[in-house]
Formats: C-alpha cells, sequence, structure tokens
C-alpha cells in the first residue's frame, strides 16, 4: 500500500473529522475489549500462558537460523518448496513466477497482511492475474480498492451501510430489493459470489499464522472457512509468511494458540484451525498438487539483536490496537501503512524507515494498556521509546520540539537557577489570571488551550514556600 | 520520646514539577500525609523534575543527567515518595534501565528505584494506613492515571483510603483506568489526538454524576480540568492528596477560584 505516514497530522485530522469512521470506531471500543476480558478471565492459567508465550518465542528467535533450516527440510521432506525472499520485491517475483508456471489467471486469497505488506494485489494485477480476497472484511475492501485498517478486522473502520453500498455498486445483479440489513445476509451475498470464484482459482495464496519446524506444516486460524477452500482448491497452494512466523513445536503452537483468539477476538478458540504440511499425498482425498512456501524477511533481520527483536515476538492479534485510545480515535489508515496502532508505530518505522514512519512512535501517550494486554508480553511503549531515541539522534524530531527540550534540560540540571526562574514564571502566570483561576489563551501553549483551558498555578512554588517555612522555624 | 523519634523512617519527598509549579498544596498534603504516617519528612532543594520530557522526547543525554542528580539528592533517605505514579514510576521502573552500559550507576540506581514509592500507596502498603481524618461531603469519581495504575499496580489504595473520608460518596467512573490523552508532550504535539481522548473522558466523567474528580497526577489532572472547564461542565477537579490531608479549605479546585 501506499505509505502516507509522513502526513499522519493530516491523516488523523481528517479521520478524527470522519463521521462514518467515528462511528464504526465505536465498535472497536465497545466489542474487543470486554470479549478479550472476560475469556482472559475465564482461563485461570491466562498470564502464565503468557509468560510461557514469551518464553518460546525469545527462544526461537534466539536460534532461529536453526528453525528457520529445520522447517525447511521437513517442508521439503513432505513434497513442498521454500522459498527465501530478502525484499518485498523478491517475494512477488517469486510469487509471479510459480502463477505463470501455473497458468493462473485467477488468485484466492486468505487473508495475509504479509501480502498487504509487499503489494501484492496491484502486483499480480499488473501481471495480468486476478486476485480475489476470500475473507469477508477483505473482500469488502478490496471492493472500494481500500487498505484493511487492522491487522485482524481489515474492515472495521467502515459501517454496515457502507458495505451494503459497496455491495450493491459491485454486485450489479444484487435485486435493489434484496435486504441486505442484517449482516449475516451481506455474509451470505458475498458468500455466494466468491463460491464461483474459489472453483475458478488456480492458485490459492494464503498467510500463516505458524510455520512449525518440528514438522514443516503452516497453520492458519480463520473463522470463516475461507482459507480453507483458497488452500485444498486450487492446483497450488502459496503461503506467505515472514520469518519470525516460526515456532519450534507442535506443542508450542498449541500452547500460543491459547493465547491468540483469546486476544484477538475473545474467542477461546477461532472456527477454523488448518494445519497443512506439503502438497496432496496420493492417498489424501483433497488438496493442491504443488506446496511452495515464501519467507519473507523485509527489513526484519536487522530487528535481531537491537532494542526491537522483542516485537518479533508478535503473533498479530490485534489487542495492543483494540486497547490503544490513538488508534480509538482514528482509526488504522491514519498511520499510513500496512500495520497500525503500537505494533505498527514499532514495525512501521523499521520496515519503511523512521524517516517516514516516524510521528507513529511519538504518537502515543505511553499509556501502557498495549503492553499490558499483550499476549506476548512486548514492551511496546519501551520500543516506541527507543524509536524517539533513534529520531532524536538522527535530528529527524521536530526542530522545534528539539529546542524546547534543550531549553527546558538547561534548567531542568540546574536546581537553583531553575527554582528561581520558575518562582519568577509562576507569580507572572499567577497574577495574570487573578479573578479566572485559568487561561483560555496563552502564548506558546497553543496546542493546549486550542481545546482547553490551562490552571493557573497558586503563586508561589512549593520550593519556595518550603523554604521560607525552613527559614522560620 | 527521643527513640520513638529517631525511629520514625526518614522520607525525601519527591515534589515532582508540577505539583511544585501548579499545585504548591499536593506538596503540603503530601508532608502532612507521610508525617502522620509516622515518617520525618525532609525536600531536598536540588530536585527539578523526573525528567520524563526529555526520556519521552528520546533525549537520554539529559535524562541521565537528571536522573543522576535526582539519585545523588535523595539516596540517603529512607523512602522517596512522589504525590504522582508518573513521576513515581519515572523514578522507580525506568531509572534504573537509564544505566544499562554503566554498572556503578545501574546499582546505585537499583537501590534508589528500591526506595521509591507513589504518595498513597506508599501510605497504605508500606505504612499500613488504613483510613485518614478527614472530611468532603460531596460526590466524587476518581481516575486511575495510567502509569500508577499499570506500572505501579495503584488501584484500590485511593479507593481504600478515600472510603474513610467522612461524607465523601465515591461514584465510580467507566473507563476509569482509559487514558485521559494527557501524555506529556503528546497533548501539544498531537493536540487533535489528545482532545479526542480527554473529550471521552470528560464524557464519562459528566455521566457518572459526581461533583468532583479525584486522580493522583498533576498531568492527568489539569489536563482533565482544562477540558471540563472549556466545556462548562460543572465537576471540580482536585489531586487525592488534598481531600485525603483534609486541605481543601486551603485551596480552590484547580483551575477555579472559589473554594467548592
Amino acid at each position: 500500500m501506499q505509505i502516507t505516514s509522513p502526513e499522519f497530522k493530516q491523516n488523523a485530522r481528517a479521520a478524527l473529522a470522519d463521521p462514518n469512521l467515528q462511528k464504526a470506531l465505536r465498535h472497536v471500543r465497545s466489542n474487543f475489549i470486554d470479549k478479550r476480558a472476560k475469556a482472559a478471565g475465564a482461563l485461570p492459567e491466562f498470564e502464565a500462558l503468557r509468560d510461557n508465550a514469551r518464553d518460546i518465542k525469545n527462544h526461537t528467535l534466539a536460534h532461529l537460523d536453526l528453525y528457520l533450516e529445520a522447517y525447511e527440510d521437513r517442508v521439503r521432506q513432505a513434497g513442498g518448496e521454500v522459498h527465501y525472499a530478502e525484499t518485498a520485491e523478491t517475494a512477488r517475483d517469486i510469487i509471479r513466477s510459480i502463477c505463470e508456471r501455473a497458468g493462473a489467471k485467477t488468485v484466492t486469497k486468505g487473508k495475509s497482511m504479509i501480502a498487504e505488506e509487499i503489494n501484492l494485489n496491484d502486483y499480480l494485477e499488473e501481471h495480468g492475474i486476478t486476485p480475489v480476497e476470500t475473507d469477508l472484511g477483505e473482500y469488502i475492501i478490496q471492493l472500494r480498492h481500500e487498505p484493511p485498517s487492522h491487522i485482524i478486522a481489515p474492515a472495521v473502520h467502515l459501517t454496515r451501510e457502507q458495505v451494503e453500498e459497496s455491495f450493491r455498486k459491485s454486485h450489479t445483479d444484487l435485486a435493489p430489493d434484496r435486504d441486505l440489513t442484517e449482516p449475516t445476509e451481506l455474509l451470505a451475498e458475498a458468500r455466494a459470489k466468491l463460491r464461483e470464484r474459489f472453483l475458478a482459482a488456480d492458485v490459492g495464496i494464503t498467510g500463516a499464522n505458524f510455520l512449525v519446524a518440528e514438522t514443516g506444516t503452516s497453520v492458519i486460524v480463520t473463522n470463516e472457512g475461507n482459507g480453507d477452500l483458497t488452500q485444498i482448491l486450487p492446483r497450488v497452494h502459496i503461503v506467505i509468511a515472514s520469518i519470525e512466523k516460526i515456532t519450534p513445536t507442535l506443542n508450542d503452537v498449541s500452547q500460543i494458540m491459547r493465547l491468540l483468539a483469546r486476544s484477538a477476538t475473545g474467542q477461546d478458540m477461532s472456527v477454523y484451525t488448518t494445519f497443512s504440511t506439503g502438497p496432496r499425498r496420493p492417498e489424501d482425498p483433497d488438496g493442491p498438487d504443488e506446496y511452495h512456501v515464501v519467507i519473507l524477511d523485509n527489513g526484519r533481520t536487522g530487528m535481531l539483536g537491537s532494542d526491537f527483536q522483542e516485537a518479533l515476538r508478535c503473533i498479530r492479534c490485534g489487542a495492543c490496537m483494540n486497547h490503544c485510545p490513538v488508534y480509538h480515535a482514528i482509526g488504522g489508515h491514519a498511520y499510513g501503512w500496512v500495520y497500525p496502532g503500537p505494533i505498527g508505530a514499532v514495525l512501521d518505522p523499521q520496515l519503511i524507515g523512521v524517516d517516514k514512519a516516524g510521528n507513529l512512535p511519538n504518537a502515543s501517550t505511553f499509556c501502557g494498556r498495549c503492553e499490558a494486554v499483550c499476549p506476548m508480553r512486548i514492551p511496546l511503549p519501551n520500543m516506541m521509546r527507543h524509536w524517539r531515541e533513534r529520531e532524536f539522534e538522527r535530528h529527524l524530531s521536530p526542530a522545534v520540539a528539539r529546542y524546547g527540550i534543550g531549553f527546558w534540560a538547561f534548567f531542568a540540571r540546574r536546581p537553583r537557577l531553575y527554582q528561581w526562574a520558575t518562582r519568577l514564571a509562576m507569580r507572572v502566570l499567577a497574577n495574570r489570571a487573578i479573578g479566572k483561576g485559568r487561561y483560555t489563551s496563552l502564548p506558546l501553549a497553543g496546542g493546549w488551550t486550542k481545546y482547553r483551558d490551562f490552571p493557573a498555578p497558586e503563586g508561589r512554588t512549593f520550593q519556595e514556600q518550603w523554604s521560607a517555612r525552613r527559614k522560620a522555624s | 520520646m527521643a527513640d520513638d523519634k529517631a525511629r520514625r523512617p526518614k522520607v525525601g519527598l519527591f515534589v515532582t514539577c508540577l505539583v511544585d509549579l501548579f499545585r504548591p498544596t499536593v506538596g503540603f498534603a503530601a508532608v502532612k500525609l507521610i508525617e502522620a504516617s509516622g515518617c520525618d519528612v525532609e525536600v531536598p532543594a536540588a530536585q527539578t523534575c523526573c525528567g520524563q520530557p526529555a526520556y519521552n522526547s528520546g533525549d537520554t543525554a539529559d535524562t541521565r543527567a537528571i536522573a543522576e542528580s535526582v539519585i545523588a539528592a535523595f539516596e540517603s533517605y529512607d523512602y522517596v515518595v512522589a504525590p504522582s505514579g508518573s513521576c513515581g514510576g519515572m523514578l522507580k521502573i525506568h531509572y534504573p534501565s537509564l544505566f544499562n552500559d554503566d554498572p556503578a550507576w545501574k546499582s546505585r540506581a537499583e537501590v534508589f528505584s528500591a526506595k521509591v514509592h507513589e504518595l498513597v500507596s506508599f501510605l497504605t502498603d508500606v505504612r499500613g494506613m488504613k483510613g485518614v481524618d478527614a472530611r468532603f461531603p460531596k460526590t466524587v469519581t476518581y481516575h486511575d492515571s495510567c502509569a500508577g495504575l499499570r506500572e505501579l499496580g495503584i488501584r484500590d489504595q485511593p479507593r481504600t483510603l478515600l472510603a474513610s473520608v467522612e461524607g465523601l460518596e465515591l461514584k465510580e467512573l467507566n473507563g476509569a483506568n482509559v487514558c485521559c490523552g494527557f501524555g506529556g508532550t503528546f497533548c501539544v504535539k498531537y493536540a487533535d489526538i489528545s482532545n479526542a481522548i480527554v473529550s471521552e473522558k470528560t464524557k464519562e466523567i459528566a455521566a457518572s454524576g459526581a461533583e468532583t474528580l479525584l486522580a493522583g497526577d498533576m498531568g492527568c489532572l489539569m489536563n482533565m480540568a482544562g477540558k471540563l472547564q472549556r466545556e462548562k461542565r460543572p465537576v471540580s477537579v482536585r489531586h487525592v492528596a488534598e481531600v485525603l490531608a483534609d486541605m481543601t479549605g486551603d485551596v480552590p479546585p484547580i483551575g477555579e477560584t472559589t473554594s467548592d
């Protein structure tokens, strides 16, 4: 997708002024949070599972090379092929050549954020291959030519009315009197359309929630079953996943899986959990003739051994954005690239450059709710702060902010000077607000007083009063 | 008596910059409460701010310099207490991580960090205070500030002490654990987003039906007070320590000129 992260502030302003978006975002606030809390609360070992999951991934990342090799061996043994792609471009080329060899005209797709990351749909279309999104949310935004705004609920930025409107516009055979007021009706309509496409597809592309080193298996979790049809019906199945999806054993996967749906949607398990190992064997009733796995790096190895390594534990559940006050206010598109919310604020600067995504780690109050709910215990606020440090070191933060901090720090590092200066300043601020108690506008504080009054200080600083009392006693 | 006196722990009060500059009454309330819990209080003059504005702007050099001077000024006390969960969290949780590449300072920071407490949790958890001698005949609601809640685990402590205040009725705030949108420099750097967040908060505050909003952090309080007043909502705002120390008569609510 096109990067608009440098325009984050404008994006945010537009998002705040968009009544449909604001209406749709209420759903995030009211829905995900309570459900997750209930699901987590109902499982006594939930916190212990989080510790375990963190440890499993830490171990995996420490030995990632070994597990990748083991995984590759197992995939080959099962008759599949593994392709490594260092960049998005390489990944696209690999996928295109597989599609071309298969003579593919239509490609069905299960939900994949990696496909978004490498801009796969546009690329396939440019090369005469029609990609068809089969996840309902992805299908909706494909109709609207929009990128996803959430990593598990791609169309969460839309109201039901907007979806109905898109369906009526695109499904030209739809009877005008067909009732689409119920979401289940929308689903039935999308299913009917998709059924034909599933049968016509030559290649199916899915993401993966896990790649299991022990068995060479790719695992997907979905709620609609579309992933299964995508990977079973076509002649060729391509899995596209990033390096950190590697998980050592099935036992590890089953532990982390207990956190995934609970953290994401508050379900104990998602409706479908599908394990695929290699192409169809002679005794299998169904399955593809070819099975390919494209493993994408795209800058992730640069996170290993850095301040950002722990972000590679992420299992893409979306809990961080579901609990983020900033995401609640502006939605996902304003972040301007594939991954929104707190995890995006950590990943995007790595993947597209902190010079472009610099606003993202700054646009956080550090309220810490993301870290509090992250099933993998990723210290998201600390990592956003590390990006701010990089920006400060590289002089990427705005000059006004840098000078402001420098000016303030000059005083903050000199207590006597600080106390003398603040004593004067507070006296002036207090005197000018006599009879009012607050300011409705204040020079240099426009960001504050545009929206709120500014409380006036009492007058004499605590330090001034304290030292006066000490002297008197 | 002299022996008794000798056994009283010595507390260094970390005033916090916002209390020092904007709301000194909170500092005096903290002194009164800490003394009532059986400690002696001193206020080292060599303190300004905990360093969060620099820390959260990525300016590590200034942050470390400030942290070193705070540690040096306070490490001789039995306890270091701050009337703020945010500054308390900075001193307790974040200071040690500033010195990962400096073992000498790291261990000083860790010894220091172990002594740091936020005011209300210090009173209840460390000093075993069960109630206070105060009167505030009003309905109040309480906002859990993020750092206090999630970094320091402060939730029940203020409610326990507020329950002992004569005449006070607590009405729980829907979404009390949701950020108010302050976020330090965030509120001016991303003023539009901050405004959207605080507007949700003031809606909930008004819906609680409380006459007074309380919290334990001046930043959040100034943000919410400023928004409530801009929206002309008839809710007064105070730091929880003012109520617990029975000092609400000493100063009008935040941003107001007449007593509540």
